[in-house]
C-alpha cells in the first residue's frame, strides 16, 4: 500500500471535464449498420414460395401462407413467407438459403405497437416503412449454403458416339447421384409442375438415403416407365426447379434414371409387389396402342384388378418411344425393362393388330367393358412447298420408325432437315450417324423457322447435334425444293423474322430479300406430327371434336362415348410424361366408370 | 485478515455423517439467499448461505433458474440450425460457442475452412474477449460499489459492439461463425475504425489501472482474499485466468493452438498470489493481450479470400458417425464442446464443458466457507462464473 494507492483513484476526476458519451436524442434514429440483421423484406415478384426459408428456420418462425393477388402457377407455389417476430431470432439463415435472393433483412430495428398480432406479418405484402430500405443483411458474397452447379453427366465424346447408336449418356455413379440429390431443397415445385405429379423430392431423398428400392416404389406410384422417363423425359420439373434461380437446376431426369438403373429387372417384382394384394375384377378393358399412355393406363388398371389387353399395330410395344426416339438416347433394352415389368403384371398384349382393320372398334366395345385409346401422332406433316412431293423428300417419323424396325433407309451424302423440334434433332443426329457409317463424313443440315433462342428442341439436343458435326441453321423459312433433271439440288429458304403474331397465333413473317440456298440431295420434313384416326371412323359421329380436330374429353379423359377413353399425344403433349399422366388419370376414370356400370 | 484455511473451532461441528451440525433454532446461524436475482450474481443463480454473524459457515450453490435445454434442442436441429441456438449458452461471450460448434462439425465432417475465414474467426474471438473483459475487469470493482469503472467499460464495450455490428450484422448475438466458414469479409474501412476503438481500450486500461488496481480500498478488499490453493488447481480443474493467477500457465491458445494463434506473438500473463487481486490483474493483462492480438491479426490477415468452404446442402448435411472434443480459450479459460454424431443430419449429443460449472458448483462453495458476507459477490465475480454456461 502506498500513497499512490490513495491518490491514484482521484484521476477519475479528469472525466468531469470530458463530454458525455451518451447522446440525449430521442427523435433521431440511430441507423443500423449496413449489414444489420433487422426487419424482413421480401420482393414478392421475385419470390417463388419454395419454402426454403421455412425449412431452415430453427425457431419455426416462418410459415408459408397464401397471399391475395399471387396465383399458384408453374414454378411458383403462390405462397409467401409470414414471419412471427415472437419467435424470430434474426439469424438470417432464411436470407442465406433463399432460392431467389428475394428475402433480405433491412437495417431497421425499432417497431413499437400495442397490438401483439401485428408482429406476425408477411414481408413485402404487409407494407412496412423499411420495405424500400437499401441497407441491411443480404446473402454474403461467395457464401452459399447449397451447391448451385450441377454434377456433370459423363457422356461419350462426340467422336466416340457419332458413328454408332450406342447410348452416349453414361449415367451417374453413386457418388455423383448422391451429390446431385443433395442439392434438392424439397420445395415440391417440381411435383406440382410434373404432369404425372411424381413425388420427386421423395425419390431424391431415397437417393440421399441410398435406398433405391424405396425410390423405385415411389416412382411407380405415379410413373410405370422410369427407365424411359429417366432418359428422354422433357423434364418440365427442371425448368421450374427452385435451385435454377441461382444456378443450374437439379438433374431430376438423370436422378430418376439412376434409381431405375440400380434395381435389376429381376428384383422388380419383389420390390414393387411387397405386401401388394390385388382383388381381381370381372370387367375387362381394351387398350389401343402401347405407347406411354396405353402402357400407363394398362399398368394402373391391372393394379386395380382389371383384365387388360393392349392391341399394338407394330411388332413391338412402346409406340413412339421405340419407333420415334433413336436408341442412342433411349436404348431398346431399357424400353424392354419397363415394358416387361408391366406385362408381367398380367397385362396382355397382341402385336401386329390394327384396330379398324383387323378388329373393329365396335367389336372392342362388344368384347370389353371399356376402351382406352392412345394411338399417338405417327403421321408426318408436309411443308407443302414446291418440290415437297419429290420421292427423295421424307417424313422424319417414317424414317425414325424404319430405323427402329431395322430397315435400311435411304441416306444421301447431302441432307437437309426442315424442323427445329426434338424429332427434327433426332432425325438429324440419326442421319449424321448413318452418313458417318456410310460415307465417313457428316453433311446434314437442320433448319427451322424459329430463331436459335426460341427453337422448340431441348437446348442440349441442339448442342449435341452440333457436337456430332451436324449443322443447325435456324431462323429460315423453306421456300421451295430445287429440283433439276428429276433430282433434288437443295432447299431455297428466306429469312424468317417472326413465327407468331401478337396474339400468339402461328403466322410467320419473312424477309424475302434475305435468301439462302442449302444444297442437298435428300430432304426430311419434321415440322410436326399428325394423328391417324381412321380406326374410329365408324363411331366418329358419336364423338365430339374440338375446332382443331382433337377428340373432346373430360378431366378423366372420357370421350362423349362413356366407354371410350382417349389419352396420350392425340389429346395432350406431345411427350411421354403427359401420356403417362393422362393414362394414369384415365385408368382412375375407367375404374370409376366401371364401378358405376 | 481472512484466511481460507478452514478454522472450524468457533463454527458448527461435524456430525458423525460428516455434515455440519447447524441448528438454526439456536439463533446462532442465519440462512441468507443471495440470488437468484441479485446485483452481485452475474445471471440467475442462487447461493444459499448459512452465516454466523457476518461470516459464512456454509454455502450451497443452487442453479435451475436458467435452464433452457439448448443441448437437447440442438439434438432436434440440423447442424446449421444449431449455431443461432448455441450462442445463448454464454450470453456475454457468444462467439466461442459459434466457433466450437463450427469446429466440431467441420472436424467430424472433414471440412477444411479457408484461410481467410480462419483469420476472421480469430479476430472475432479476440474481439469477443475484449468485449467481455471490458465488463469483467471493472466488474470486479463493481462488486465493491466501485461502479464508475463499470460505466467506462460499458461505453468502450459499446464501441466494440459497433464494430461487431458492422462486421457481423448483430451487436450481442453475432451469429457470424457458421459451420463451414464465416458470414462476411471485413467492411471497407473497418480496420481504421477498429483502431480507434482499440485506442479507447488502451485509455480504458490505464484509467482502470488508476481507478481500481492502484486503489487502497480495492487492494484491502482483494489482496489475500479468496485464495485458490495451488493444490486445488488440478483437483478442481481450474483453468484459464484463475489458474494463471496461481502461477500455473494454462491457456488453450498456447497449449493446443487452434485457428491462427500459432502465428501470433503473445504471452499470457501469470501472477502468483492466486487471490482476487491477482485474478483481476490477470484479466486486466488479458485485455491488453487481446488488444495487441487484434492489431496483429489485422496486420497479418489477407485482404481478400474465400469465407466459406464447400459443404453439402445445409438442409440435409449429414455428418459421419464420430465424436470429437473441441476446445477454446474463453475469457474464463478452457471451454469445450463434446459432440457425438451418428451419421444423421442431426447431432446425437452436444455437451458443453465450461469453466463456470466447476467454479460455481464446487470451488465457490468451498471458498465461501469462512468468507465475510460482503466478499461473497466479489469472490464469485473473481472466479468469472457465468450462470448461463453452468445450466444451458
Amino acid at each position: 500500500m502506498s500513497i499512490k494507492d490513495i491518490l491514484s483513484p482521484f484521476s477519475a476526476w479528469k472525466k468531469v471535464i470530458k463530454d458525455p458519451v451518451t447522446v440525449k436524442d430521442p427523435f433521431n434514429d440511430r441507423p443500423g449498420a449496413p449489414r444489420y440483421r433487422g426487419f424482413h423484406k421480401n420482393e414478392l415478384d421475385k419470390c417463388i414460395g419454395c419454402g426454403a426459408c421455412e425449412e431452415i428456420c430453427q425457431n419455426a418462425a416462418i410459415d408459408m401462407v397464401p397471399v391475395e393477388g399471387i396465383e399458384t402457377v408453374e414454378g411458383d407455389s403462390g405462397l409467401r413467407p409470414m414471419v412471427d417476430y415472437g419467435r424470430c431470432c434474426w439469424c438470417a439463415l432464411c436470407v442465406d438459403i433463399c432460392s431467389t435472393n428475394s428475402l433480405t433483412l433491412s437495417n431497421e430495428y425499432t417497431w413499437i405497437d400495442s397490438d401483439p398480432d401485428v408482429f406476425r406479418f408477411i414481408p413485402g405484402y404487409d407494407k412496412k416503412e423499411w420495405d424500400n430500405s437499401k441497407l441491411g443483411w443480404t446473402k454474403p458474397k461467395n457464401y452459399d449454403l447449397n451447391t448451385y452447379e450441377r454434377v456433370e453427366m459423363k457422356e461419350l465424346h462426340p467422336e466416340e458416339r457419332d458413328k454408332s447408336f450406342i447410348e452416349f449418356v453414361k449415367g451417374y455413379s453413386k457418388e455423383q447421384a448422391e451429390a446431385e440429390a443433395d442439392r434438392c431443397i424439397d420445395c415440391g415445385l417440381c411435383t406440382a409442375t410434373c404432369p404425372a405429379h411424381m413425388s420427386i423430392p421423395e425419390y431424391i431423398k431415397a437417393i440421399r438415403n441410398d435406398d433405391m428400392e424405396e425410390g423405385l416404389r415411389i416412382m411407380y406410384e405415379t410413373n410405370p416407365l422410369p427407365e424411359i422417363c429417366g432418359r428422354i423425359c422433357t423434364h418440365k420439373c427442371e425448368t421450374v426447379c427452385a435451385i435454377g434461380h441461382k444456378g443450374e437446376p437439379l438433374s431430376i431426369r438423370w436422378l430418376k434414371r439412376y434409381i431405375a438403373d440400380q434395381v435389376p429387372e429381376s428384383k422388380y417384382k419383389e420390390v414393387l409387389e411387397q405386401g401388394l394384394e390385388i382383388t381381381p375384377k370381372s370387367k375387362k378393358v381394351a387398350i389401343i396402342g402401347s405407347g406411354p399412355s396405353g402402357l400407363s393406363a394398362a399398368y394402373y388398371l391391372s393394379r386395380m384388378g382389371y383384365a387388360t389387353k393392349i392391341f399394338e399395330s407394330l411388332p413391338e410395344a412402346g409406340g413412339m418411344m421405340r419407333y420415334g426416339i433413336p436408341s442412342y438416347r433411349l436404348p431398346y433394352d431399357q424400353i424392354d425393362k419397363d415394358i416387361n415389368y408391366i406385362l408381367s403384371c398380367g397385362v396382355e398384349i397382341e402385336y401386329n393388330v390394327k384396330i379398324g382393320k383387323d378388329i373393329t372398334i365396335e367389336q372392342l366395345e362388344k368384347d370389353y367393358d371399356a376402351v382406352f385409346s392412345g394411338t399417338g401422332l405417327h403421321l408426318g406433316r408436309s411443308t407443302r412447298i414446291p418440290g415437297s412431293e419429290h420421292e427423295n423428300v421424307f417424313f422424319a417419323t417414317d424414317l425414325l420408325r424404319e430405323i427402329s424396325l431395322g430397315t435400311e433407309i435411304k441416306v444421301d451424302e447431302k441432307i437437309v432437315v426442315i424442323g427445329g423440334g426434338n424429332v427434327a434433332m433426332d432425325i438429324t443426329r440419326s442421319l449424321a450417324r448413318l452418313q458417318n457409317q456410310k460415307y465417313g463424313k457428316v453433311d446434314v443440315l437442320a433448319t427451322c423457322l424459329e430463331a436459335e433462342d426460341i427453337m422448340p428442341a431441348d437446348r442440349e439436343e441442339v448442342v449435341e447435334a452440333r457436337e456430332e458435326k451436324a449443322i443447325v441453321d435456324p431462323g429460315w423459312g423453306p421456300k421451295d425444293i430445287k429440283i433439276e433433271n428429276g433430282k433434288i439440288k437443295g432447299l431455297n429458304v428466306v429469312k424468317c423474322l417472326s413465327v407468331f403474331d401478337d396474339e400468339g397465333r402461328f403466322s410467320p413473317k419473312f424477309d424475302e430479300d434475305k435468301k439462302k440456298f442449302f444444297p442437298a440431295e435428300m430432304v426430311v420434313e419434321s415440322i410436326g406430327q399428325g394423328m391417324d384416326l381412321t380406326y374410329i371412323d365408324s363411331i366418329k359421329d358419336k364423338l365430339e371434336f374440338s375446332d382443331r380436330g382433337r377428340i373432346v374429353v373430360n378431366e378423366k379423359y372420357q370421350s362423349s362415348l362413356p366407354w371410350f377413353f382417349v389419352g396420350g399425344d392425340i389429346i395432350k403433349g406431345p411427350d411421354v410424361i403427359n401420356g403417362i399422366a393422362n393414362g394414369h388419370i384415365a385408368a382412375k376414370g375407367i375404374d370409376e366408370f366401371l364401378n358405376k356400370k | 485478515m481472512f484466511s481460507i484455511k478452514e478454522d472450524r473451532s468457533k463454527f458448527p461441528t461435524k456430525k458423525a455423517d460428516g455434515t455440519l451440525d447447524i441448528d438454526l433454532d439456536s439463533q446462532k446461524y442465519v440462512k441468507i439467499w443471495q440470488g437468484p436475482n441479485h446485483p452481485g450474481i452475474t445471471g440467475n443463480m442462487a447461493l444459499e448461505l448459512t452465516v454466523s454473524g457476518d461470516e459464512v459457515v456454509q454455502s450451497k450453490t443452487h442453479v435451475g433458474y436458467l435452464y433452457r435445454a439448448f443441448e437437447k434442442l440442438m439434438e432436434r436441429r440440423k447442424f446449421i440450425q444449431c449455431f443461432p441456438i448455441c450462442i445463448r449458452m454464454c450470453v456475454p461471450e457468444p462467439d466461442i460457442n459459434e466457433y466450437l460448434l463450427a469446429a466440431s462439425v467441420e472436424e467430424l465432417g472433414g471440412i477444411e475452412v479457408p484461410e481467410m475465414a480462419e483469420w476472421l474467426r480469430t479476430l472475432v474471438l479476440e474481439m469477443a474477449r475484449v468485449t467481455i473483459l471490458l465488463r469483467g475487469v471493472p466488474g470486479q470493482g463493481g462488486t465493491m460499489s466501485l461502479g464508475m469503472g463499470v460505466q467506462w467499460g460499458v461505453y468502450v464495450r459499446d464501441l466494440m459492439l459497433d464494430r461487431f455490428e458492422e462486421l457481423t450484422g448483430g451487436r450481442v448475438y453475432h451469429m457470424y461463425i457458421a459451420p463451414g466458414g464465416v458470414r462476411g469479409l471485413l467492411p471497407s474501412g473497418f480496420k481504421d475504425r477498429m483502431e480507434e476503438v482499440l485506442k479507447k481500450v488502451d485509455e480504458f486500461v490505464v484509467d482502470i489501472d488508476n481507478l481500481m488496481f492502484n486503489n487502497a480500498v480495492f487492494k484491502v478488499r482483494t489482496k489475500g482474499v479468496g485464495i485458490i490453493d495451488k493444490d486445488w488447481i488440478d483437483q478442481y480443474s481450474v483453468v484459464g485466468p484463475n489458474a494463471r493467477a496461481a502461477g500455473i500457465m494454462r491457456d488453450v491458445r498456447k497449449d493446443y493452438p487452434y485457428l491462427k494463434y500459432d502465428q501470433l506473438d503473445f504471452e499470457p500473463h501469470t501472477e502468483t498470489d492466486s487471490d482476487i487481486y491477482a485474478r483481476s490483474r490477470v484479466r486486466w493483462h488479458d485485455l491488453q493481450t487481446s488488444v495487441d492480438l487484434i492489431r496483429q491479426i489485422m496486420a497479418k490477415m489477407p485482404e481478400k479470400g474465400e469465407i466459406r468452404a464447400k459443404t453439402p446442402n445445409v438442409l440435409h448435411w449429414k455428418i459421419p458417425k464420430g465424436e470429437t472434443y473441441q476446445r477454446i480459450e474463453s475469457s474464463r479459460g478452457e471451454y469445450g464442446f463434446y459432440m457425438v454424431t451418428d451419421g444423421s443430419a442431426y447431432p446425437r449429443r452436444i455437451n458443453l464443458r465450461g469453466p463456470s460449472y466447476n467454479s460455481a458448483m464446487v470451488l465457490l462453495e468451498k471458498m465461501l466457507v469462512n468468507a465475510n458476507i460482503s466478499d461473497v459477490s466479489s469472490l464469485m465475480v473473481s472466479l468469472a462464473t457465468c450462470p448461463p454456461e453452468i445450466e444451458r
